[in-house]
């Protein structure tokens, strides 16, 4: 049985660390609140590029852009976005997973990975998988020049044919308490099944050649974006829905620590009052 | 017969506009373009200028930095690198911009993208435009 100091002690760690839990759910929900607001007021305008371009891909002549060219596939490159720091529940450890099912399916080709994230970095690093690049210290809320960074190492890639495919793997933000794994092709362009019908007989202004010219870089640009915002948002919501839970743990585990220190204060109480009265017998009986 | 167009105005920001015209005129590469109802499908490519829309019998306008249009059954999106309505320009800022850009052009600095410098210039300069044209009103 614990004494009492010992258990008085223990509820004041607990104490501790409970306000650092809910601080840093504090903070995350701050940092959340910044970055949400950005990825759904972004979320039209990617899902609109997609669509367009989608089209314009379909009913564009196949090999009228690189990025369009579909190479037999002898390399495959994977953009892995974790976080920079851990505490998050299970945000980090199940994209590694997902991303490592994935690779898995490319049992015949050769995997490389770019790491976006400490977590990912270092993970990839002690399983001695090939990195091609890393990002680490991704602002709270990504900037479009972050993005331009990893979609210019992507393009440079892609052209010199160090990978044939590569996918983007991230945590896509769906509500505050959940995050979805997703996997997203993002070269070469593959074209929109639904509008291969034959239905987009569109007219270009100047050209085909020369709007794909224009909006392929800025596709990338913004899907790359787009995915580090939702990663982001990911990795906060995450960060503060486990804090919560943890906050809520510590709560309870103080609550049933301050019963045990009672009740040890007590037995301690009732000992020596038996140990007095026992003494004050052995007296009276002399 | 459709008398008005459906124009959604999406930046990666926001979404800047959603509604209903009755015709519109964008910079597109080889000069303006006008779009009236009923206008056959086309993908367009813009560059930074001002884009003019009519809507309850008012003409209004918008700086915007290059982008792509998609026209298809009467309904226009405009994507574009940015947008902002006359009451939103920071003159000051765009002045400044403005100054910034001559300047780099006029130095020649090595390592000066031109291109880029140009683009930033004539950025600047239709907003200036725009939001002069919000005083006159």
């Amino acid at each position: 049985m614990p004494g009492v100091r010992d258990i008085k002690r223990r509820i004041h760690s607990v104490k501790n660390m409970q306000q650092i839990t809910r601080a840093m759910e504090m903070v995350s929900a701050a940092k959340l609140n910044r970055v949400q607001g950005a990825v759904t007021a972004s979320r039209p305008y990617a899902e609109k590029m997609e669509e367009v371009l989608g089209r314009i891909v379909a009913s564009a002549r196949e090999g009228t852009h690189p990025f369009l060219i579909k190479r037999q596939v002898k390399t495959v490159g994977f953009i892995l976005i974790t976080a920079d720091r851990g505490l998050a529940g299970g945000y980090n450890a199940n994209l590694i997973r997902k991303a490592e099912a994935e690779a898995a399916r490319h049992e015949k080709e050769q995997k490389g990975f770019i790491a976006v994230g400490r977590k990912g970095r270092d993970y990839l690093v002690r399983n001695d998988r090939k990195l091609h690049g890393e990002f680490i210290g991704i602002n709270d809320t990504p900037t479009t020049a972050e993005a331009k960074q990893i979609s210019g190492l992507v393009v440079k890639l892609f052209l010199e044919g160090v990978f044939d495919e590569i996918y983007l793997v991230y945590q896509e933000f769906v509500s505050l308490a959940q995050q979805k794994p997703v996997i997203k092709q993002l070269v070469p362009l593959s074209p929109d099944q639904k509008e291969q019908e034959g239905q987009s007989d569109y007219l270009y202004e100047p050209t085909p050649e020369k709007v794909l010219e224009m909006l392929i870089p800025q596709y990338l640009d913004n899907q790359v974006f787009q995915a580090l915002m939702e990663a982001k948002a990911g990795e906060h919501g995450s960060r503060m829905t486990a804090m919560h839970a943890a906050t809520d743990n510590a709560g309870e585990m103080i609550e049933k620590l301050i019963l045990s220190f009672n009740k040890a204060r007590q037995a301690d109480i009732t000992r020596e009052i038996t140990e007095i009265v026992g003494g004050a017998n052995s007296l009276n009986a002399q | 017969m459709a008398k008005t167009l459906q124009l959604d105005v999406v930046t990666p920001a926001r979404t800047l506009l959603s509604g209903e015209v009755e015709s519109l005129v964008a910079p597109a590469v080889e000069g303006y373009l006008g779009v009236l109802p009923n206008h056959a499908p086309m993908i367009v490519a813009l560059v930074p200028g001002i884009f003019k829309y009519r809507q309850d019998n008012a003409t209004h306008e918008l700086a915007i930095g290059g982008g792509l249009m998609e026209i298809a059954h009467n309904k226009v999106t405009l994507l574009a690198d940015t947008a902002e309505k006359p009451e939103e320009i920071d003159d000051e800022r765009a002045a400044a911009a403005k100054e910034r850009a001559e300047k780099r052009l006029h130095e020649k600095l090595p390592g000066l993208d031109i291109h880029r410098a140009e683009i930033a210039l004539k950025k600047a300069i239709i907003r200036l435009r725009v939001s002069a044209h919000k005083i006159k009103h």
